[in-house]
């Protein structure tokens, strides 16, 4: 890391020349997803049972009365896309946040077990307390950070490994769906379809009062993380070096902490843990944006888009109307063996 | 417990022989299993007095009581079989594989026994006992093949870090595919459910007796590759220059291990952590060879997993908490404390 003596003005331009080039590419991707979020969300609000013209559903969103679509529309498919949206942005953008943080990609908070802590205070709240709500909500969150600072405390050792951090990860998750299958069981009448929200994420039947909390979350809490991403980038290169790039680096952990357990612990009291989101977009935006630049925006969107456009494969292309979890956890599990099987070949550490 | 309570404090010559101290826990283990098994008959959610367990015992079931301890006999039988089967099967596997974080659950292999039983209840019509043990034997066998073919790759072969991990991500794809077959078929859907979280409580006498025959041939060839997995401990080349083959050996043990994880899932669901956490107990108690490891491992299993049966009933009463969420709770915290004891490079 010893710093080069004057570099020679055409290895300046040729960096000069390379950074715009990357830096239009990510425009480029960034709007190009955008494009695609707003196209399926739009879709998700047309079809169904009966589909309406672009033109009813735009009427709708602005308040107008439409015989029909108003109540299909406005009651039963704006809320769910907009969960949808609201939870795929933010479980893509906590799972970046986690995986550049502790650079490693199998570091996302649904394979280490912070979804699954906030999802077993969230169904424990709902079935044995009776709660709902923004009690369920805060219950996720202290769930979500409690389960955070465990997995941390329980893999500081001589400071934090990555690879012992993720097996406790894996050991706490174990006991936290455990905990979720327990609570279920005790629910009685539950059926296997409404239980399976808990356990692999499900948008079915969203009202906008599941919806409203995990929006005002996503408000309030992206920006923060957003604001950050100089300094979050900075601490991919290790935190020495990012404490000599003048990152707080102690301070910046600690909010970008509680800011993705935020975001996951506010959408999964929603919609339960999405499975493989968070852990899906940050290295697909990787495989698109390319190595350079900061990987939270698209993300955030390959996060929507996943969620979106799973909810609808989940509802109408496949025969059953499955949980939006179980598609995306179809598509995931095999992603996460194929990543293993990469970087183990490659001859790299996880 | 109450065996070392009550023994007169065994010469103290003798205990210096490791023989005797083994000899000793052995009738340790036997008398805590023994007990428990009484605890599991006598306990559950409905209170029964002595006279209502002999006269069940005695094969009579006239009284709500006696019929009630008539249900808690097989569920015992069937928690003590698949305990001693979990158990054993992680000690061979452990050995096998020469790692510390083995488990049949952990390595994703009984996951892959129940996937192969869905799919073979919705697309193939298996509802005879025998066959659905065979398609749980090979859905396991094929899980653990792919397990370590995945944990393997790349240099160092197959570190405990990577194949926890390929069998935690194996695990969580095998448990997708299962959701995903089972959610549209409402009637598998629902026996699925409960099945999925491994438990002992729909126990018959009907249904352990066909995978005992599995369980047994599974169990011989375990113990019977003892003396090979002792020399495996010592790495694969000294195994080989001891005259061992070195292949086969490890083939045959994973074999008795996947016969014992396939026929205990088809019975009693994917049950976890049984098989992580005995042997790791039973080598504090007997040391590392596995002519005693191994019987030892199946006896603490069975203990093991019939206190979680009994916990199971106590806890929620007067409902019950399935043994395999017991199990994960007890397995799990476990499991962090052998990976926090690694040092990071061993893993």
């Amino acid at each position: 890391m010893t710093a080069l003596a004057t570099p020679s003005p055409s290895t300046v331009d040729a960096v000069a020349r390379g950074r715009v080039r990357r830096a239009s590419r990510r425009r480029l991707v960034v709007v190009a997803l955008a494009v695609l979020v707003v196209t399926a969300y739009t879709v998700s609000l047309m079809v169904g049972r009966t589909s309406y013209p672009p033109g009813d559903v735009l009427r709708v969103v602005l308040g107008e009365e439409v015989p029909g679509a108003t109540f299909t529309v406005g009651r039963l498919r704006l809320p769910r896309a907009t969960l949808a949206l609201v939870a795929g942005l933010g479980f893509g953008l906590a799972g970046v946040t986690f995986q550049t943080m502790l650079r490693n990609p199998l570091a996302s908070p649904d394979v280490i077990g912070i979804s699954s802590g906030a999802s077993a205070a969230a169904a424990f709240a709902i079935v044995i307390l009776g709660w709902s709500g923004t009690a369920v909500s805060l219950t996720a969150i202290v769930a979500a950070l409690t389960v955070a600072l465990m997995i941390y405390t329980l893999a500081f050792k001589d400071g934090v490994a990555g690879t012992r951090l993720i097996l406790i990860g894996i050991g706490v998750a174990a006991m936290c769906t455990s905990i979720t299958s327990y609570v279920l069981s005790q629910a009685g009448a539950w059926d296997y379809a409404e239980a399976l929200r808990w356990l692999t994420g499900s948008l079915n039947g969203t009202t906008w009062e599941a919806t409203v909390p995990a929006l005002l979350a996503l408000v309030v809490l992206a920006p923060v993380l957003l604001s950050r991403t100089r300094d979050l980038s900075a601490l991919q290169l290790g935190d020495d070096t990012a404490s000599a790039l003048g990152v707080r680096v102690e301070r910046t952990r600690l909010v970008a902490i509680v800011a993705a357990v935020g975001l996951i612990a506010f959408a999964t009291a929603a919609c339960g843990p999405i499975a493989f989101v968070s852990f899906l977009a940050g290295p697909i935006a990787a495989r698109i944006v390319g190595p350079h630049g900061s990987l939270l925006v698209p993300a955030a969107l390959v996060g929507a888009l996943l969620v979106l456009v799973a909810d609808l494969a989940g509802q109408y292309a496949l025969g059953t109307r499955y949980p939006v979890g179980v598609v995306t956890g179809v598509l995931g599990a095999p992603y996460l063996i194929y990543l293993i099987v990469r970087t183990n070949r490659a001859g790299g550490s996880l | 417990m109450t065996l070392v309570d009550t023994t007169p404090s065994p010469d103290a010559a003798l205990s210096r022989r490791p023989g005797s101290a083994r000899f000793l826990w052995l009738l340790v283990v036997l008398a805590v299993l023994a007990a428990l098994m009484a605890t599991s008959v006598a306990i559950g959610s409905r209170g029964v007095g002595w006279s209502d367990i002999v006269a069940a015992l005695g094969g009579s079931s006239n009284t709500i009581e006696e019929a009630a301890v008539t249900k808690r006999i097989p569920r015992t039988v069937l928690a003590v079989v698949v305990g001693a089967a979990l158990g054993l099967a992680g000690a061979v596997m452990q050995g096998v594989t020469r790692n510390p974080l083995a488990d049949p659950g952990v390595l994703g292999i009984n996951m892959g026994a129940s996937l192969a039983v869905v799919v073979g209840l919705a697309w193939f019509g298996l509802f005879t006992a025998t066959s659905i043990i065979w398609t749980a034997i090979t859905g396991a066998a094929l899980a653990a093949v792919f397990v370590h073919a995945v944990g393997s790759l790349g240099r160092g072969g197959a570190t405990p870090l990577k194949l926890a991990l390929a069998g935690a991500a194996t695990s969580a794809a095998l448990v997708s595919f299962l959701t995903a077959i089972a959610l549209p078929r409402g009637d598998i859907a629902e026996g699925v459910q409960s099945w999925e979280v491994g438990g002992v409580g729909g126990a018959s006498f009907a249904t352990i007796t066909p995978v005992l025959p599995f369980l047994l041939a599974g169990a011989a060839i375990s113990i019977l590759s003892a003396r090979s997995l002792n020399s495996l401990a010592l790495g694969d080349e000294l195994a080989a220059g001891l005259g061992e083959r070195v292949v086969l050996v490890r083939a045959v043990a994973a074999g008795g291990s996947v016969l014992l994880c396939g026929a205990a899932t088809a019975v009693a669901g994917p049950i976890g952590f049984v098989g992580l956490v005995v042997p790791h107990l039973c080598r504090l108690l007997v040391g590392v060879d596995h002519r005693w490891l191994l019987p030892f491992s199946a006896l603490t299993g069975a203990c093991l997993l019939t206190a979680a049966d009994v916990l199971g009933r106590i806890v929620a009463r007067p409902a019950e908490v399935d043994v395999g969420i017991i199990t994960a709770l007890i397995g799990a915290p476990f499991f962090i404390a052998i990976v926090r004891r690694q040092k990071v490079r061993e893993l």
